[in-house]
């Protein structure tokens, strides 16, 4: 009995661990989980569970063209807001971490902020903006917007990269001749290319099914495929809306594995660089 | 740089004695309110291997960033080859470095490595590819252009390292602590390959090391810093006989500190009386001027003590008992007390001491003082 007792205590703690872990990650699957099962009913109504087996929804769902319109919306977005924001971005990370100029920790902030100001705020002040300047119509104020709610993330990714790079790298470069403007083109930016590229995904991905900022400033012609969901959803109650959802989960999911595979996400994602 | 020569590695420059590669004059480097270097005034000989040695803080990399260009001097300027570069960004400067971790680019491979500072100075590309093996060939890693940088062990990533900063042919090659990371072993064979490399190039190298071995063993001339400031300039030996302070008698070898003494004449001789029993004589040489009564510090390697005879006569024989030996293999450190001296440490050949005087054993030593270092006290 004595011998045995320690070990069923820890039996015991290493269920109760394994159950914890599984409850965890059922709940935080669980969303997605009912959104699939769902896309798979051949039911004309959501429900849950699915009474059968059918692809007829993503047929659909693909064909539909307000989807395959608000789809080509997301991509034209996405590949100018993240190439903005990656482009900004890396120029801010880099004053960051190389100048010490008054402002510094104003700028470090700000750039933080959008992670605290709700996205319905962002997307209502530049609709109002917009309104007052008349360019409320349009991918221009949809793309400022992403720019905007996406920077904070690229950002990071490349701040992240440039404290990693060791100082010597850029002295030795400077020793063997290469003026400074040389020394960021052939040492500092190739070494920074995965982060770069690692912020650029992370940011697509956040931009492809940003909601909530786009609902205030896209109109009919604009609308991204979130937006979209949602407008479909007001009308129709069919099981559309969980294929389409089925399809970007995916998407996102694939995007992300490739992402962590080569850049790793992991320093990507991480808010304290420091 | 050097474009024209398509043949053999360059002559080593013609040995010029009036010619400096390198001149500071009056540096000073303050960080904040910390002076890191304090007025350092030094001449670098064309083609020599002067060595800055020091312990940790003493400002010998600073001093080295500051020749790099890495750093701005607070006071002071210097010059490379005739020109003063004080305000010379350090791409325009001609120095090859090599850093204490290589700092090798890991984005490029070995070749690419070798070449960037060729195609920094827009050397065609046929030209680059002689060089670069050329450079690869002295450092013995021939045929490994191709290698990536993380695929080559410590010892590589150094020649790869050094076969970048000789293959621009620097007015000066600075070497940072360079085999401080690398095992034993194989910084014994990397200090005879650092040598043979210079007698091959002729290259003016400045070695920045805190290991006093690597400096004897590797150095024209060595520079013992210490505190931001110059100690002593000399030659390895002259340094290791002739150290200038007690510093460098105490930094540079183990070396024994006697307790000060009260120094009288006598006949040729100089008296030291250590304690009221002990007493030691030297005999008067040219360059020490000790009054009468004056306190002098006497500084005795260990090799220049011996065992005496018990029964012998002689002088400046002390009465010891042993604590410790050391079995270093070709020699025996042993560590000795002698009453109002304290410990002192001989440096005998061979093991057989150790069986012979077991610690606690009695024993007389004699302290030979023909070649001790002695300071007077100011």
């Amino acid at each position: 009995m004595l011998r045995l007792e320690p070990r069923f205590a820890a039996r015991a703690r290493s269920g109760l661990f394994w159950f914890t872990v599984v409850l965890i990650l059922l709940f935080m699957t669980i969303p997605a989980v009912v959104v699939i099962a769902t896309s798979f009913s051949p039911s004309e109504l959501v429900t849950f569970p699915p009474a059968g087996l059918s692809l007829k929804w993503y047929v659909r769902a693909v064909t539909y063209p307000d989807f395959q319109n608000a789809f080509i919306n997301g991509l034209i977005v996405t590949s100018f807001a993240s190439t903005l924001a990656l482009i900004t971005g890396s120029a801010v990370a880099y004053l960051i971490d190389r100048y010490a100029f008054p402002g510094r920790a104003a700028l470090e902030a700000v750039l933080s902020s959008p992670l605290i100001v709700p996205h319905f705020t962002t997307g209502l002040g530049f609709l109002m903006l917009g309104v007052a300047l008349g360019i409320n119509q349009g991918y221009a104020i949809v793309i400022v917007t992403h720019v905007l709610l996406v920077l904070p993330f690229v950002t990071r990714s490349v701040y992240v990269s440039l404290r990693n790079i060791d100082p010597h790298l850029e002295r030795a470069a400077a020793n063997l001749g290469a003026s400074p403007g040389r020394v960021l083109t052939r040492i500092t930016v190739p070494l920074l290319l995965p982060g770069m590229a690692g912020g650029w995904l992370v940011a697509a991905v956040l931009s492809l099914t940003e909601f909530t900022a786009s609902l205030y400033v896209t109109d009919a012609g604009t609308q991204t495929l979130p937006v979209a969901m949602y407008t479909y959803i007001r009308e129709y109650s069919d099981p559309t809306i969980a294929a389409i959802s089925a399809i970007l989960i995916l998407a996102t999911t694939l995007v992300m594995f490739i992402a962590d595979q080569i850049f790793g996400l992991g320093r990507i994602l991480s808010i304290d660089a420091h | 740089m050097r474009t024209d020569n398509e043949a053999a590695p360059p002559p080593p420059p013609a040995a010029d004695p009036a010619a400096n590669a390198v001149e500071l004059v009056g540096v000073s480097k303050n960080f904040g309110a910390v002076a890191a270097v304090h007025t350092v005034t030094l001449a670098i000989r064309q083609g020599e291997v002067l060595t800055l040695l020091g312990p940790s803080g003493c400002g010998k990399t600073t001093l080295l960033n500051i020749i790099a260009g890495f750093e701005e001097p607070t006071r002071g300027r210097i010059q490379i080859d005739g020109r003063d570069v004080t305000l010379t960004p350090p791409h325009l400067r001609d120095t090859g470095m090599v850093f204490q971790n290589y700092a090798l680019f890991p984005h490029m491979n070995v070749f690419e490595n070798v070449a960037f500072g060729l195609s920094m100075r827009r050397m065609p590309k046929a030209r680059i590819a002689i060089e670069v093996s050329r450079a690869l060939e002295m450092v013995k890693l021939e045929g490994l252009g191709g290698r990536r940088v993380r695929q080559l062990s410590g010892g590589q990533q150094q020649r790869v390292a050094l076969a970048r900063a000789i293959v621009i042919q620097p007015k000066v090659l600075l070497l940072d602590e360079p085999l401080s990371a690398l095992d034993k072993n194989l910084r014994g064979q990397m200090q005879i390959e650092l040598k043979e490399l210079h007698d091959r190039t002729g290259l003016t190298t400045v070695f920045v090391t805190h290991d006093q071995g690597e400096a004897l063993s590797l150095s024209d001339r060595i520079v013992v810093l210490n505190r931001g400031e110059i100690q002593q300039i000399a030659a390895p030996l002259e340094l290791y006989r002739r150290p200038a302070n007690g510093f460098v008698a105490s930094f540079i070898g183990d070396i024994n500190h006697l307790p000060p003494a009260e120094c009288h004449r006598y006949g040729s001789d100089i008296l030291f009386r250590l304690t009221p029993a002990i007493e030691l004589a030297m005999p008067a040489r040219a360059d020490l001027a000790l009054r009468d009564d004056q306190k002098a510090h006497i500084f005795v390697r260990p090799e220049h003590l011996r065992i005496a005879d018990e029964t012998g006569e002689g002088r400046n024989r002390v009465l010891c008992q042993v604590v410790t030996h050391v079995y270093q293999g070709t020699h025996t450190l042993t560590r000795v007390e002698a009453v109002g001296l304290g410990l002192l440490q001989l440096r005998i050949p061979g093991g057989e001491i150790i069986e012979r005087t077991p610690p606690g054993s009695r024993i007389v030593v004699t302290i030979n003082l023909d070649e001790a270092t002695v300071l007077a006290e100011a």
